[in-house]
């Protein structure tokens, strides 16, 4: 019989009576085979994993995360909510202590899921890493919580989400935005004034093999943490980087992701996205599960595997080691090039348009954060639609300090629904609540 | 007339039935060394100078193969494993001889990976030289497609005495159990078919105009002949006896607790709406999950001689049992003796009883009295509580469907059957303890016998059919055969129900009639590259299990 090193929650929600659309890669069938792996494995058998059941998030869970546009009912189903409450039981039972570790094998994903929601994009609507750590920062105390992204694409929601958050450490490992959705993800894009270097982005080339996720994890990421020192360490766990998924172009494998989880050890690993529904995901997710509760993965293979589909060329390799260089480098600098990046600026703007693949929308904003040096500061985001949607969205951050908080306030106040017609939203994160008019 | 025999550790009780109601029971020493003896020796008893041609129908509940897998008398095994991907096959093999075999099913039944004739070859040899006579052959996935299987046992001598082959135990996933019931299916077939031979010898001596049938686990029979290639089914019947007798004794549509209180323990069941609840996946035994389906009962470590002590100044109640009670010349007081204290049974050496109690009480600050009510108050409550924390987490298990998560089912009893000897004369302390009304039927102490009687023919099959790859398979049956393209989900119950009354008239024939249900469906659209290639549906199916109702009013015995 099979014994757990590490006691491992797991939940497992493959929604079987929910999809997008009858033929959208995420539909009824996505985790079907996984659920067929794990059951014939008898991994739930195993003394030291536990199965819970997962529960609905509420309202409060999502707004304490989004602004959704106009509330949170219209822009989710209870599937979304499912799959958040999911990702909340699986963490709750680490926090708890009534496990080592916890996977949320759950859908629909959630990365590409920004702080204004105005609907779908990449299959997401709601992001469920965020509402799961925002959750377990309002009930178990603060926390400095790493999010080590390793779905293929840019994870641009989770980036949108702690752009201003310096006990959140976001790094995202992804296909290269020039040649994949979500087209973001590159090293300049470092975070926001207030929480420089706190984003870490790693644009891989497309057919990046085995040897090239690992080598990053180990160059790169390994260090990163060691010396950030988060308290929780996440793995966004997208599976779309499998050399036989259909929409991506990389060679990673079920080995290699049960590898990154063994050298990784993450707290909690939640599934992103990963479309190759038969040929990948009963293996990963299999081999995380293993690697996770400190059991042998070394027999988790894919039938089809060979060491030439997860191989890479050598120009890949070079290109990886100077990229891992030059990131790592900007990490270990982030406190002067902050200093160059504020310097004399008492607000930072930018503006950018972000689209909805799902729903074919455009959305255009106009973002400003007050340069602070106590807190991750108040932001205020001006959001357009090219349906006609048009609100004023503040948020007022977890840490923020007694002035940010006021300022948010009164921009709250002063401002008039005759300018906003679809709303002035203030997300106030230190009283965790969400104010509407 | 009706004939039921449940074969527990120490005691075996049998009753006869007839027009509704227990006409005769008794109960005698279950001889460990001699089940044989032991069944026929109870048969004798309540059959005596009853016209045998009138039994309509004899079950009997063995301990035969339970017995043997828990004081290891079992046959060597060997074990030929299809692991493929996954998990290391190292913890699986319990066999005599193991053998790890090259060879993959996926997960819809297509071969990924072949068979590698020189290693099955070799391993014939191994097996014959250490002269192993019983195999099991299993490997992952093999529910989906059964064809590596058979073609290993194909490539086996033909000079072995019983092969199990995986597919044919169940149609569940999860291989670890499936080589676990496969094994133990092998280990104790020589054991079990020499019981059987002679309990067909002694059918055919007393002229019985019927066949005995098998209690399984899950609350039903199968015939003596079909329990010869499945003696696994056998195991552990004995706490689903209790649980058909209790239904009988006390027929009930709604959330129920049923408590079965013995000597040793208290086995814990439920019923949902009136129907008991299963073993998610099957019953364990011996430190061996299995895929034998049988139905939730836990057992407590708490019954009448349950050992009582005093340890830190409070009172503790068992889980050894040290022996009788000290009224029957037991080494240590139980709560029986606290019965027999308070005048609820009457029953052996009285002052025994009382001088044992007494002290506990000079330990604890309390006259007889006093000890004794709180010993059985105590009982009461332990059991309660552990009740309470199975019903939690039986409310926890998981659901994989947003209807489900919504609809937040839980089991919420609204009373407790307690049956077992003591059962009546605990009712009061466990009224209070559980806050529920508790019914203790009268024959509370022969339920299980009754229980057994009364069962009738269970079984379910799996069927899962793949309309891309033009296949459907029903591994319990053996059958794999193709489907058109149009096939779906109501083509597929209609197959599945047709495979299962075949396999109940092959079973047990003579319930042929039985009402069918569907327990389980789904089907899946399979799409690649954004087409519906076909379809994967699933479908379970299964004897409805029912057991028929006592008459009411007093029993005269
Ligand atoms: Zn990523
Ligand atoms: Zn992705
Ligand atoms: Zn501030």
């Amino acid at each position: 019989m099979y014994k757990a090193k590490r006691r491992l929650g797991l939940v497992f929600f493959p929604a079987f009576d929910w999809a997008i659309s009858p033929t959208h890669p995420e539909r009824e069938e996505r985790l079907l085979y996984t659920q067929d792996q794990v059951f014939e494995e008898g991994i739930l058998d195993i003394e030291g994993i536990r199965e819970y059941r997962p529960r609905l998030a509420s309202t409060g869970d999502v707004e304490r995360v989004h602004i959704c546009v106009p509330d949170v009912q219209s822009r989710t189903t209870e599937s979304h909510l499912i799959a958040a409450g999911g990702a909340i039981v699986a963490a709750e039972a680490v926090l708890k202590g009534e496990v080592d570790k916890a996977f949320a094998i759950i859908r629909p994903p959630g990365h590409h899921s920004f702080r204004i929601v105005h609907g779908a994009r990449g299959f997401c609507n709601i992001n469920m890493e965020a509402i799961m750590l925002e959750y377990i920062r309002r009930h178990y105390g603060p926390k400095r919580i790493a999010i080590v992204d390793t779905d293929c694409h840019h994870g641009d929601g989770s980036q949108d989400i702690y752009w201003h958050d310096k006990d959140t450490l976001y790094i995202s490992l992804h296909q290269d935005g020039r040649t994949l959705f979500p087209g973001t993800g590159f090293l300049n894009e470092f975070g926001g004034p207030n929480a420089f270097g706190y984003t870490l982005n790693l644009p891989l080339p497309p057919d990046t093999g085995e040897e090239g996720f690992l080598y990053a994890l180990e160059h790169f990421i390994l260090p990163v943490l060691a010396e950030f020192k988060p308290d929780l360490v996440i793995n966004s766990a997208g599976q779309d980087n499998h050399y036989t998924d259909p929409i991506t172009n990389m060679r990673f494998s079920a080995q290699g992701y049960a590898r990154l989880n063994d050298r990784l050890q993450p707290d909690i690993v939640v599934l992103e996205g990963g479309y190759s529904i038969e040929g990948a995901l009963p293996y990963v997710n299999a081999g995380i599960i293993l690697a996770l509760a400190g059991l042998d993965y070394s027999r988790v293979r894919e039938p089809d595997y060979t060491p030439e589909k997860v191989a890479q060329s050598p120009r890949v390799s070079e290109y990886i080691a100077r990229l891992c260089d030059e990131s790592y480098q900007a990490w270990q600098q982030r406190d002067t090039l902050r200093e160059e990046y504020i310097r004399g600026k008492k607000e930072i703007s930018r503006r950018r348009r972000i689209f909805y693949d799902t729903e074919g929308l455009m959305e255009t904003q106009q973002e400003t954060t007050r340069v602070c040096h106590d807190c991750g500061g108040v932001t205020w985001i001006d959001s357009r639609t090219d349906q006609g949607r048009h609100i004023l969205a503040i948020f007022i951050p977890r840490d923020a300090c007694p002035r940010c908080q006021e300022e948010g306030h009164a921009l709250f106040e002063s401002s008039q629904t005759i300018d906003y017609p679809d709303g002035v939203f203030l997300q106030d994160r230190l009283e965790d609540k969400l104010f509407k008019k | 007339m009706y004939v039921g025999l449940d074969m527990g550790g120490t005691h075996t009780d049998v009753v006869l039935i007839a027009d509704g109601r227990v006409q005769r029971y008794c109960k005698t020493p279950t001889d460990p060394e001699d089940y044989l003896h032991t069944v026929t020796r109870a048969l004798d008893e309540v059959l005596e100078d009853v016209a045998t041609g009138d039994v309509q129908r004899l079950n009997l509940s063995t301990t035969v193969c339970t017995n043997a897998i828990v004081t290891g008398r079992t046959s060597p095994v060997g074990l030929l494993l299809e692991p493929g991907p996954g998990l290391n096959p190292a913890g699986l093999t319990c066999g005599a001889k193991n053998f790890i075999l090259s060879g993959a099913i996926d997960h819809r039944g297509r071969p990924t990976s072949s068979l590698v004739a020189t290693e099955i070859e070799a391993a014939d040899k191994e097996l014959r030289k250490a002269a192993i006579r019983h195999l099991a052959i299993v490997g992952k996935f093999s529910t989906r497609n059964p064809e590596h299987e058979l073609q290993i046992k194909e490539a086996l001598s033909p000079t072995y005495d019983f092969i199990t082959l995986g597919h044919r135990l169940s149609g569940r996933l999860n291989y670890p159990r499936r080589v676990f019931t496969a094994y133990l299916n092998s280990a104790v077939a020589s054991i079990y078919d020499a019981f059987a031979t002679a309990i067909n010898a002694y059918a055919d001596g007393r002229q019985l105009p019927v066949v005995p049938d098998i209690l399984k686990a899950d609350g039903g029979t199968l015939s003596l002949a079909a329990s010869r290639s499945l003696p696994v089914e056998t195991i552990l019947s004995g706490p689903s006896a209790s649980i058909m007798g209790a239904l009988a004794l006390a027929p009930s549509s709604r959330d129920t607790i049923i408590l079965d209180i013995g000597g040793t323990t208290t086995d814990i069941a439920f019923l949902a709406d009136g129907v008991p609840l299963f073993e998610p996946l099957g019953i364990t035994l011996a430190g061996y999950p299995t895929l034998v389906r049988a139905l939730y009962s836990y057992s407590l470590g708490l019954g009448g001689d349950s050992c009582l002590r005093v340890r830190d100044g409070r009172l503790s109640i068992g889980p050894e049992r040290l022996g009788p009670a000290l009224a029957l010349g037991g080494p240590a007081p139980t709560p029986t003796d606290a019965l027999i204290t308070m005048g609820r049974l009457d029953l052996g050496d009285k002052g025994a009883a009382r001088r044992g109690l007494d002290q506990l009480g000079d330990q604890l600050g309390l006259n007889t009295g006093e000890v004794a009510n709180a010993i059985i108050k105590q009982m009461a409550g332990e059991i309660a509580r552990q009740t309470r924390a199975l019903l939690e987490r039986i409310n926890s298990r998981p659901v994989y469907t947003v209807r489900e998560v919504l609809e937040d089912k839980k089991l919420r009893p609204e009373q407790v059957i307690v049956i077992g000897a003591p059962a009546p004369l605990l009712a009061a302390e466990l009224e209070a303890a559980f806050g529920l009304p508790v019914v203790a039927p009268s024959l509370a102490g022969v339920a299980n016998a009754i229980g057994a009687a009364l069962s009738q023919p269970t079984t379910e099959i799996t069927l899962q059919a793949d309309t891309e790859q033009g296949f459907l398979t029903i591994p319990e049956e053996g059958i794999r055969e193709k489907v058109q393209r149009g096939f779906n989900l109501e083509a597929a119950r209609q197959r599945a129900l047709a495979a299962l009354q075949d396999r109940l008239r092959r079973l047990a024939p003579a319930a042929a009639g039985s009402e069918l249900e569907v327990v389980e469906e789904q089907s899946f659209n399979m799409v690649s590259g954004f087409y519906t290639t076909g379809k994967n549906i699933r479908v379970k199916v299964q004897v409805k299990p029912r057991v028929s109702p006592l008459e009411g009013g007093e029993h005269n015995v």
